[in-house]
């Protein structure tokens, strides 16, 4: 099943609604979490969801842009489409776990950042701007974690850490395949065609040291059990929360500034 | 009546159709050149070339013509002092996309620019900045690994001297052709800015039209202070894009360099001509501050 699936086919399988959802790792990984809400400045954004909570013993804070498995979930969470203040709500909590020493873990899964006359009106590229340039200097491990869907500037705004993986079947690209296909060639039916084009999946991105590791969703053919991919998922958090806190701050955020500089 | 049939004694020398009406092989196009007219994009006017003045401003509605980087450049500064950087890198087709390279080379032909943003050092006023103009010209002025590249080198050689920065913003967003590459360019230039920014260092965002997608989310609204000019298209998500989600029609100033002022995402609307001295006004407010005594220690 790995090596035959088509680019477009890990597109199908990166949305597809039954796929375990950022909600879902944060409630099996984490414990004791609690929710923390709104950005302080006009909001409480439903497609961005964070608080606190231990992993492994350890206080850490986590946030994650959530999509909905059906349409009255999607309409709470926005298709997963955050507005401007989901990010600078992401942002609050990060600033409060720079204070507190905690690691910052991130889930991704958002075909974008919102489209809309509100988001505009609320200044949703400042948001993301932001985010970018506040993440660069964060005094505190990030690692981010896409397990669906990363569309654009709306998931780079959760994209910006000293590592960043990928499950298999996810992706993360500049735009949606539709999106590109009708912005180069006027046709977004030639979504399949753009998908391939693109390389965005974790394999491809991975080569490109895009992300630095892809967490296997099957092995020899055979898809692995939620619990398989939540242990590694563990296993890995663990490893390189260690090696992170280990570094010095000065030396953490070097190291981020190169991850980003060879691009 | 005698007056029409004198008339249908006439005769008349006829042209059989199939004959070809050829001009003469010495016929010659009349040499108009295309430049010397221009219509206005908003107030359809038909405007000689030469009422635009060097700014392009319409006569009539005062709208801002799109600025080539170059013409922009001349408006701001001596540009027998302005030293260009990194015009040699080199384009690079990370996706290998079809045809991208023979894109890229035809545009810089037709423009006569290296890439949609030419950066490097010169005077506003009396004082050294560097400056960086994108031309939307460029395949929509869209930012790349170069773009991104030069972009992120102003920024580290200015905290390095110690000197401002101002960008002036013309962008359709990310380079397509580069895809994740292109996205990655965003947090690159993020990382170099901040470090200018925690260095104490002034940075000075203009928006011009049309400045939009990655662009905006990421330098574009990352000034210190952030001007823009009239009627500037100024957003993230393009028109059509929030049209087809909303579905429906949105009003003109809506994404306006004035709506986005009343919104408290600009600092302020400056007309044209007035950007340059304003500019050096700002760098002037921005130098170190030396006392009377002070200056008169440091001249002795």
């Amino acid at each position: 099943m790995t090596e035959t699936l088509s680019a477009q086919e890990i597109v199908a399988l990166a949305r597809h609604p039954q796929r375990v959802t950022p909600l879902e790792y944060l409630e099996t990984l984490f414990d004791e979490f609690i929710e923390c809400h709104g950005d302080r400045y006009y909001g409480d954004d439903q497609a961005v969801v964070g608080g606190i909570g231990f992993f492994q013993g350890q206080p850490v804070t986590v946030i994650a842009i959530q999509k909905g498995r059906n349409l009255e979930e999607n309409i709470t969470r926005n298709f997963g489409c955050p507005h401007p203040e989901g990010y600078r709500k992401a942002l609050r909590l990060m600033k409060q776990a720079e204070k507190f020493h905690r690691p910052v873990i991130l889930f991704v899964n958002t075909p974008g950042a919102f489209c809309g006359i509100e988001a505009e009106e609320r200044g949703e590229g400042e948001a993301i701007a932001r985010n970018l340039r506040e993440m660069s200097q964060l005094k505190t491990p990030i690692i981010s974690i896409f397990t669906g869907e990363g569309g654009s500037g709306g998931a780079l705004a959760l994209g910006v850490a000293d590592r960043v993986w990928m499950l298999e079947y996810s992706i993360y690209s500049i735009l949606s395949p539709e999106g590109f296909a009708s912005i180069l060639w006027k046709d977004s039916t030639r979504a399949g065609e753009a998908a391939e084009v693109m390389k965005l999946t974790a394999k491809e991105l991975a080569k490109f040291q895009i992300v630095e590791e892809v967490i296997p969703e099957s092995k020899n053919g055979r898809r692995l059990s939620q619990l398989a991919i939540n242990h590694q998922l563990t296993r890995l958090l663990k490893k390189h929360l260690k090696e992170l806190q280990e570094l010095d701050t000065q030396d953490l955020l070097k190291q981020r500034y190169e991850r980003f500089r060879k691009f | 009546m005698g007056f029409f049939k004198k008339r249908k004694k006439r005769q008349y020398i006829t042209i059989t159709p199939k004959k070809e009406r050829s001009l003469p092989p010495t016929y010659v196009q009349p040499n108009v050149p295309d430049d010397m007219w221009q219509k206005c994009p908003k107030c359809q006017k038909i405007i000689y070339q030469k009422d635009l003045g060097q700014e392009k401003i319409c006569p009539s509605c005062h709208y801002c013509f799109r600025l080539t980087a170059m013409e922009r450049l001349a408006l701001l500064v001596d540009l027998d002092k302005f030293t260009h950087w990194d015009e040699d890198l080199a384009i690079q087709n990370p996706l290998d996309f079809p045809q991208y390279e023979e894109k890229v080379r035809q545009t810089q032909e037709k423009t006569g620019l290296h890439e949609a943003v030419v950066t490097g050092q010169g005077y506003l006023g009396e004082y050294p900045v560097v400056i960086g103009v994108m031309d939307s010209r460029f395949i929509m002025g869209s930012m790349g690994r170069v773009v991104g590249e030069k972009i992120t080198r102003a920024f580290e050689r200015a905290t390095e001297a110690g000197l401002p920065v101002v960008l002036f913003t013309a962008s359709g967003g990310a380079r397509m052709q580069e895809g994740i590459f292109s996205l990655m360019q965003m947090a690159k230039i993020s990382f170099a800015l901040q470090r200018h920014h925690e260095a104490g260092l002034l940075y000075i965002s203009v928006l011009t039209d049309p400045t939009t997608g990655g662009v905006t989310a990421s330098f574009g609204m990352d000034g210190d202070i952030i001007l823009a000019e009239p009627e500037a298209m100024i957003g993230f998500a393009g028109r059509r894009v929030i049209e087809q989600t909303i579905k429906q029609k949105l009003p003109d100033e809506f994404q306006r360099a004035e709506f986005l002022l009343e919104k408290g995402f600009v600092d302020k609307v400056v007309p044209r001509r007035e950007l340059p001295l304003l500019l050096a006004k700002l760098i002037a407010l921005h130098q170190p501050y030396l006392s009377k005594e002070k200056k008169e220690e440091t001249n002795d």
